[in-house]
């Protein structure tokens, strides 16, 4: 069975906050929540599906969320796969929707890391349950920025790529966020600064790096039937794929992500190749993160991505793959820690025709959005969802 | 010149998959785990192989000689360290820092050899430094 246009995405919502002191993080959730109803044209009372991150919703996470919501359901599903966990959770849905399991399904994600002050990036994260390799890294000091910052090294070593073409994914995420009155970072910098920005671990700047932001967004997602119903354009998901990767018992390469395999199931089920696509969102955790998933995407050969991405070809109007429209997680937003749920939004902005006009792709009618979630290279799950205007 | 100072390192936490492997790094030698079914070693260690399933695996001590296969200098740290993985020459590739050297002469493809360095309240943890 093919989830190919059996589900329509009718409600998004952005929470405009970056900086939420005076708020929970189920009361962000909920915010987004009404809103993306408020967008759809539906209550509440409508939801039958809810979709979560284990990650994001505290306390018993679903459980917990559902009751805070005051929800009635008949479909829940809190699989957590990091950032990439809503982009998972857009293909889940077409699934539990195409086989009737719900009909008007919630995506939810929020948090506050910046309010809590937390040094995402640099502090070395202590999970709260061993995990079984933990007695091999947790002396060595893994944090995020290190963990991606090894792979953009030996992407380095292995292809020539170089810190100037990593620096042009921040520079086009930069010109689109001037434009987004929400983004938490609106100056447009150049190659220059971004190579001379403090390192922060070896090659990766600070610059390379993604903003720590509050907030979160939400998303409502139907059936064709109930889509019609409503007053929004009709923008449908065509394709999904998910894959993960994983340390393969010590034979690590940390050259290619888990895109190798969700890309071409994606584009298999959409029946659409890397050129045909007008628009993509990107995971942008780091700039090298954009730069190995649009070659394991097959936006460009392996390797070539440096090349890809330099002079401009990812800024909308100006290149020839417009991505992260709404500034991305490198200037716009990372709520929580996690960029999945913010991706998809800013693609169905695009399809739309709702994106800033400074921005808006002309006559966008197909679009994806790709995200990784966990660490690059190790330990991931990789998340491709391809969306069609109708 | 950024040379590796002290850094505080964490204990690894020990379960009874690996606490055979510590006890060993108490002793100054580095364990993996090699497979009798299929002969595959692998590494961090399991009681399962994860190429073949099989629960017939055994401890076989490693040479202690590696490469540099990747590694990030962490400035934005009390102690700025090198965090890396290194090739053994038994085949994995292991999470490990680069100690006792300029940090910033760090190079992938690099010979490194096998050191241990004590942790905090634990077992001493097995690093590498380049030869």
């Amino acid at each position: 069975m093919s989830i190919k246009g059996k589900a329509y995405i009718v409600g998004i919502y952005e929470h405009p906050t970056r900086l939420a002191t005076d708020k929970t993080v189920p009361q962000l959730h909920a915010e987004c929540a009404k809103g993306a109803l408020e967008d759809a044209g539906l209550t509440k009372n409508d939801i039958d599906g809810y979709f979560c991150a284990a990650g994001d919703t505290p306390g018993l996470g679903a459980l917990s969320m559902i009751d805070y919501l005051g929800l009635k359901l008949r479909h829940v599903d809190s699989t957590d796969t990091g950032g990439s966990s809503y982009l998972l959770q857009v293909g889940h849905v077409a699934e539990a929707i195409a086989a009737g399991k719900c009909s008007v399904a919630l995506i939810t994600l929020a948090g506050r890391p910046r309010a809590e002050g937390m040094a995402t990036g640099t502090a070395p994260r202590m999970p709260g349950v061993p995990m079984p390799e933990s007695g091999f890294e947790l002396p060595y000091a893994p944090a995020t920025a290190n963990m991606y910052a090894m792979c953009a090294m030996r992407h380095m070593y292995q292809y020539g790529t170089t810190s100037e073409q990593l620096a042009w994914v921040k520079v086009a995420a930069s010109h689109h966020a001037q434009h987004n009155p929400h983004a938490m970072l609106r100056d447009v910098v150049t190659v220059e600064e971004v190579v001379n920005s403090p390192m922060i671990a070896d090659p990766l700047h600070r610059l390379d790096c993604c903003v720590i932001s509050d907030g979160g967004s939400a998303m409502i997602m139907t059936t064709p039937e109930i889509a019609r119903s409503l007053k929004r354009p009709l923008v449908k998901v065509i394709g999904a794929g998910e894959a993960p990767k994983h340390q393969m018992g010590g034979k690590i390469d940390l050259t290619y992500s888990g895109a190798v395999w969700s890309g071409p199931a994606a584009f298999a089920e959409a029946g659409v190749k890397p050129a045909d696509i007008k628009y993509a969102s990107i995971y942008d955790s780091f700039t090298i993160t954009v730069v190995m998933q649009l070659e394991d995407l097959g936006f460009c050969e392996k390797g070539q991505g440096g090349r890809f991405v330099s002079d401009g070809n990812l800024i909308s109007g100006v290149g020839k793959l417009p991505f992260n429209t709404d500034g991305g997680g490198l200037c716009n937003n990372h709520p929580s820690n996690r960029g999945g749920l913010t991706k998809v939004l800013e693609a169905v902005r695009q399809l739309r025709g709702e994106a800033h006009p400074a921005v808006q792709v002309k006559n966008c009618d197909l679009a994806l959005a790709h995200g990784t979630g966990g660490s690059l290279g190790t330990r991931h799950n990789a998340a491709t969802v391809i969306m069609e205007r109708e | 010149m950024a040379q590796a100072q002290q850094r505080k390192i964490t204990a690894p936490p020990v379960n009874p998959e690996t606490q055979h492997f510590w006890d060993a790094a108490a002793q100054g030698k580095l364990l993996i785990k090699k497979c009798t079914a299929c002969g595959e070693v692998h590494f961090y260690p399991r009681n399962h192989c994860p190429f073949c399933f099989s629960d017939q695996t055994e401890w076989v001590e490693a040479s202690g000689n590696a490469t540099v296969y990747t590694y990030s200098v962490m400035r934005r740290a009390p102690v700025p360290y090198a965090i890396a993985y290194v090739e053994l020459a038994e085949g994995p590739r292991i999470m490990t820092n680069i100690v006792d050297c300029d940090l910033d002469g760090i190079k992938i493809g690099q010979a490194v050899r096998l050191v241990f360095k004590p942790s905090e309240g634990g077992a001493p943890v097995p690093m590498f430094t380049p030869v």
